[in-house]
This record gives structure tokens, sequence and C-alpha cells, in this order.
């Protein structure tokens, strides 16, 4: 680990932050709730990237399995606040 | 010189994210917002995972599988999520912003309406 190398992900790591705080206020104030569903998906999509820049600055790959573990879940969690926002049910039954 | 290529990488990813984040904040309706947040992120969070992968390679002569999965994954459901929850907010009568100009999905509804009845 080169002293170039920390900087640059010390750096990337505050940057991605303040932009967390900006989704973090749309999932506050959002006028509705499909915009507050968008300010969280974008909030999983930072947490994968500060989890790539903490395996880089920590040398360690363990965490490539917690990446793709956030990846799923906030797939699944979008899909589903998506389908409860449109219909008020997440899993539908289909009779006949 | 492999340092100042990771390092160049993971400042690019970092720009996309901020930027989707920037839009996310600025934009003035739900349809806008989903066109910063999913293009922008998928872009940024690439980037990043691409900066990984290259540095488990040089450092550790380690390729790692599961960072290329996660790439993959971003790359099919961003654009899924994205339009599920457009659809969604669509479905909801959610209001377009003033100043759009077009609304294809209205007037298809409203040409499927006048040949059923």
């Amino acid at each position: 680990m080169t002293s170039l190398l920390s900087t640059v992900s010390t750096i990337c790591i505050v940057v991605i932050a303040i932009s967390t705080l900006f989704l973090l206020y749309r999932a506050i104030k959002g006028p509705s709730n499909p915009d507050r569903a968008v300010a969280l998906d974008t909030i999983g999509i930072n947490l994968m990237a500060i989890a790539g820049i903490l395996a880089i600055k920590l040398e360690t790959p363990y965490f490539n399995d917690i990446i793709l573990l956030i990846g799923i879940l906030a797939f699944i969690g979008t899909v589903a606040i998506a389908k409860f926002l449109e219909k008020g049910v997440i899993i539908e039954r289909s009779r006949d | 010189m492999k340092e100042v290529v990771i390092s160049i990488i993971m400042l690019i990813g970092t720009f996309f994210l901020f930027s989707g984040a920037l839009g996310v904040f600025r934009l003035p309706d739900v349809y806008t917002r989903l066109h910063a947040a999913s293009k922008s992120a998928t872009l940024g969070v690439a980037g990043i995972l691409i900066a990984a992968f290259l540095f488990f390679i040089f450092e550790a002569q380690m390729v790692s599988g599961k960072l290329i999965l996660g790439i993959i994954f971003i790359l099919m459901t961003a654009p899924v999520s994205g339009h599920m929850i457009s659809r969604a907010a669509y479905q909801k009568g959610v209001p377009l912003w003033e100043k759009t100009t077009r609304d294809d999905l209205d007037k298809a509804k409203q040409k499927k309406a006048s040949t059923k009845g």
C-alpha cells in the first residue's frame, strides 16, 4: 500500500459520504414515496462502493462477499417497495 | 504506475457516484431523479469495483470472481429496479414535472381505451 493509493481512497470515501448525505436528505424530505425508494436504492449502491474502497484500503479480500450481499439485498428491497407501492401487496395470489 | 491507474479509475467511479447523488438531490421530479440515480450510480460502482479487481490482481496475484459477479449483477438489476419504481410511480399518479412535453404512456393508454370501448 503506497501513500498515493491510501490518500486517494480516503478522498473517495469522504466524497461518497457527502453524496450519501445528499441522498439521505432526499430520503427524508422526498415529496412522494417513490422518491424515498429511489434514494434508498442509491444509498445501497453507495454502500457497495464504500465496501469496495475499504477492501482496497485495508488490503483484505473478505469484503467481496459483503459487496455481493449488499447488492442482492438492495435489489430485493427495491423490488418489494415498488410492488407494495403499485398494488398494496408484495406477493400477489392469482386465483383461477 | 499500477497505483496511478487504480487511483484514476477509482476517482472516475467516485465522480460518477457524486454526480448521481447530486442529480437525485437537484432534479425536479421522480422520473428525472431515477434517470440520474440508475445510470450514473451503475457506472460509478462499476468503476470502483474494477479498481478493486485490478488492485487484487496487482497486489495479491488473486483474480476475484466475486467482484466481476458484483459488476454484472449491478448492470442487470439497476435498470430493472429503476423501471419498476418508475412504473409504480406512474400507476399511483405521481405528477410529472410541469415542463414535461411528451407523455407516450398516457397516449397509449387512451388509444387502448378508445379501441376497447
